[in-house]
């Protein structure tokens, strides 16, 4: 065999092998869909059926029809609304001081946002919760977004900072010598050049705030309040109580997860670059 | 405009920052003041209030309203010279070290499985990869939970299949064991995309030429990969390793929602699921801070490294 029928025949193998490690870790999602379009009937065979068997959506229509899935989605949604709003505004204009102004404390404000956005809500929820608690504002949209948008600005600020920095200041000040004024240049020159930063990050607080669940169990205590998340967790217990119907419980976690995975295919180029920039880079 | 004229007419010794520091400052803290305040209420006033409250005593009279008094260190000796937190300090350090490893090893795998594979194969990969990566964390377990159900789960069923037949009807969750390896098989599943893609970016950056040079002088695969790729890639290797330590750390909605399931609560419990039950279970505040503290120490530590290399873009 020639070097080069080798080499092909070495790069056919590690093709088959990249076609099974792909298929092993897409299993667990497929198996999600696959199952929520079985009936409960059907999926406590004996044997499984690894395609679905006469598919129906109505686990999806007995969900959705659930009392506590609307209401869910409301408190998502408010909750998501007002954290990626705060977070998008604020980040971009402590970004905007970081990157466009020399001021004392800006080192020492780049190093706190950079260590605090480390620190893990399990080291802090404890004291969230009394926070809230002594507030009265336990269960309210207010309590919980104030703990999502301090959580999320810091890695924020940081990845707005280098799209910001990523527009040169000689653009503004070449707009400004054709008579523009600074506030002017900044909306028509920089700001535009700015919108896929803005969008990024907007998605990115999206996803967080979206899937969050440990602060939301400390925050939410009340069923009325839960998100969705954590009435995905109520759902399946109390599906537990009657043997937990699971194709129900896969369409549950499916209306979740699917619109998230949408979303993430969309930014996940940035948030890895955002991530692992000053390694990649070297 | 006259700032950008005397910008550009001001002779170049004289420093930026000495033209009108106090305005330009000024606009620049008005800019962070947003932030600085979420920051200050939703983090800043709750690590104040950890670190007071370790040295408070909550017992049955503040629930009532008392005011707590200070008791100096006896949390922290309370809690430290337990062996239930000391059990739950090591059970944790051992399931993030060995998942991380784990981990990084297998993306590394992927990442120059999808170097070696054909166009369609890697880009069939990379999209299982974004699938795993992207699901929600609640869903993911709720996922692996019916994978691995007791009864009916998809897994027993292949083992019995395989021969095995002892797995008919077995209850992975029920023994501590087995309860992390399920725990461990969701935290990996779900991160071992990110390693694998960095990685993958990573090893676009070597040069072909260079492989080519190394196999010309008669390396064999092997001493490629730890001669060559390893030492290029290095810094990738370095802060992926890094941050898989620091996020699985901190696992506890995982376990959390894992032990739903019946599990044995005081034997699967890692350091957020014990603060959890001590400050929300317990109602011992002091205490739960006590351990806090030691979480937010130990993760500032471990980051420590991250955040330097950060620090070096900043003014890049």
């Amino acid at each position: 065999m020639s070097p080069r029928q080798s080499r092909t025949l070495t790069r056919w193998t590690f093709s088959a092998l990249a076609l099974v490690c792909a298929a092993a870790w897409a299993f667990p999602v497929y198996w999600m869909v696959s199952s929520s379009l079985m009936s409960n009937a059907r999926l406590r065979s004996a044997t499984p059926s690894f395609w679905p068997v006469n598919p129906t959506l109505s686990n999806y229509a007995a969900v959705v029809e659930g009392s506590s899935f609307t209401s869910a989605l409301r408190m998502s949604l408010l909750v998501t609304g007002v954290t990626v709003v705060a977070v998008i505004a604020f980040a971009f204009l402590a970004a905007l001081a970081v990157s466009r102004f020399r001021f004392r404390g800006r080192t020492s404000f780049v190093l706190t946002i950079l260590l605090v956005q480390m620190l893990p809500a399990e080291g802090l929820f404890i004291a969230q919760y009394k926070m809230l608690s002594g507030a009265q504002l336990l269960n309210s949209v207010l309590g919980i977004s104030v703990l999502y948008t301090a959580a999320i600005v810091p890695f924020t600020i940081w990845m707005l900072r280098g799209f910001v920095a990523g527009v040169p200041i000689e653009l503004e000040e070449a707009a400004m010598v054709d008579g523009l004024s600074r506030v002017q240049a900044f909306l028509r020159i920089t700001f535009p050049l700015l919108a896929p930063g803005l969008v990024a990050s907007g998605v990115y607080a999206f996803l967080q705030a979206w899937n969050e669940f440990t602060i939301a169990l400390v925050a939410l205590p009340a069923e009325s309040a839960k998100t969705l998340p954590l009435w995905l967790r109520s759902f399946l217990s109390a599906s537990a109580n009657r043997g937990v119907d699971w194709g129900e419980v896969m369409a549950a976690s499916a209306l979740i997860a699917v619109p998230v995975i949408v979303f993430f295919l969309f930014v996940q180029g940035r948030m890895t670059s955002g991530l692992v920039s000053g390694a990649v880079k070297g | 405009m006259t700032a950008t004229l005397a910008r550009a007419t001001a002779p170049p010794t004289a420093p930026r920052r000495r033209r009108r520091p106090t305005r330009r400052q000024g606009v620049a803290y008005l800019l962070l003041a947003p932030a600085v305040a979420v920051l200050a209420i939703g983090l800043g006033y709750p690590v104040w209030w950890q670190v007071t409250s370790s040295f408070k005593e909550f017992g049955l009279a503040q629930q009532f309203g008392q005011p707590a008094p200070w008791v100096g260190l006896d949390n922290y000796v309370r809690i430290f010279t337990s062996d239930a937190l000391w059990a739950v300090v090591l059970r944790s350090i051992a399931f993030c070290l060995f998942n991380a490893f784990v981990t990084v090893a297998i993306g590394v795998g992927l990442a120059l499985l999808m170097r070696a594979a054909g166009r369609w194969a890697r880009l069939a990969l990379q999209v299982a990869m974004l699938l795993a990566w992207a699901m929600p964390m609640v869903a993911a377990v709720t996922v692996f939970k019916w994978l691995f159900d007791w009864r009916t789960g998809v897994v027993n069923w292949l083992f019995v299949r395989a021969g095995v037949v002892e797995m008919h009807e077995h209850h992975w969750l029920a023994s501590p064991l087995s309860f992390f390896l399920v725990a461990s098989l969701v935290i990996i599943w779900m991160s071992v995309p990110f390693v694998a893609l960095s990685v993958y970016a990573g090893l676009m950056q070597v040069p072909e030429e260079v492989r080519e040079a190394a196999r010309i002088d008669g390396a064999s695969a092997t001493q490629q990969f730890w001669h060559v790729t390893v030492p290029m890639i290095r810094p990738v290797l370095a802060i992926v390793l890094l941050l898989q330590i620091i996020w699985d750390l901190r696992v506890f909605g995982q376990i959390r929602l894992l032990q739903d399931g019946g599990a044995p609560v005081g034997d699967t419990n890692l350091l957020g699921n014990f603060i959890f039950e001590l400050g929300i279970g317990r109602q011992d505040f002091a205490g739960a801070a006590a351990v806090s503290i030691f979480v937010l120490a130990l993760t500032a530590l471990v980051s420590w490294p991250y955040v330097r290399a950060l620090i070096k873009e900043l003014d890049r």
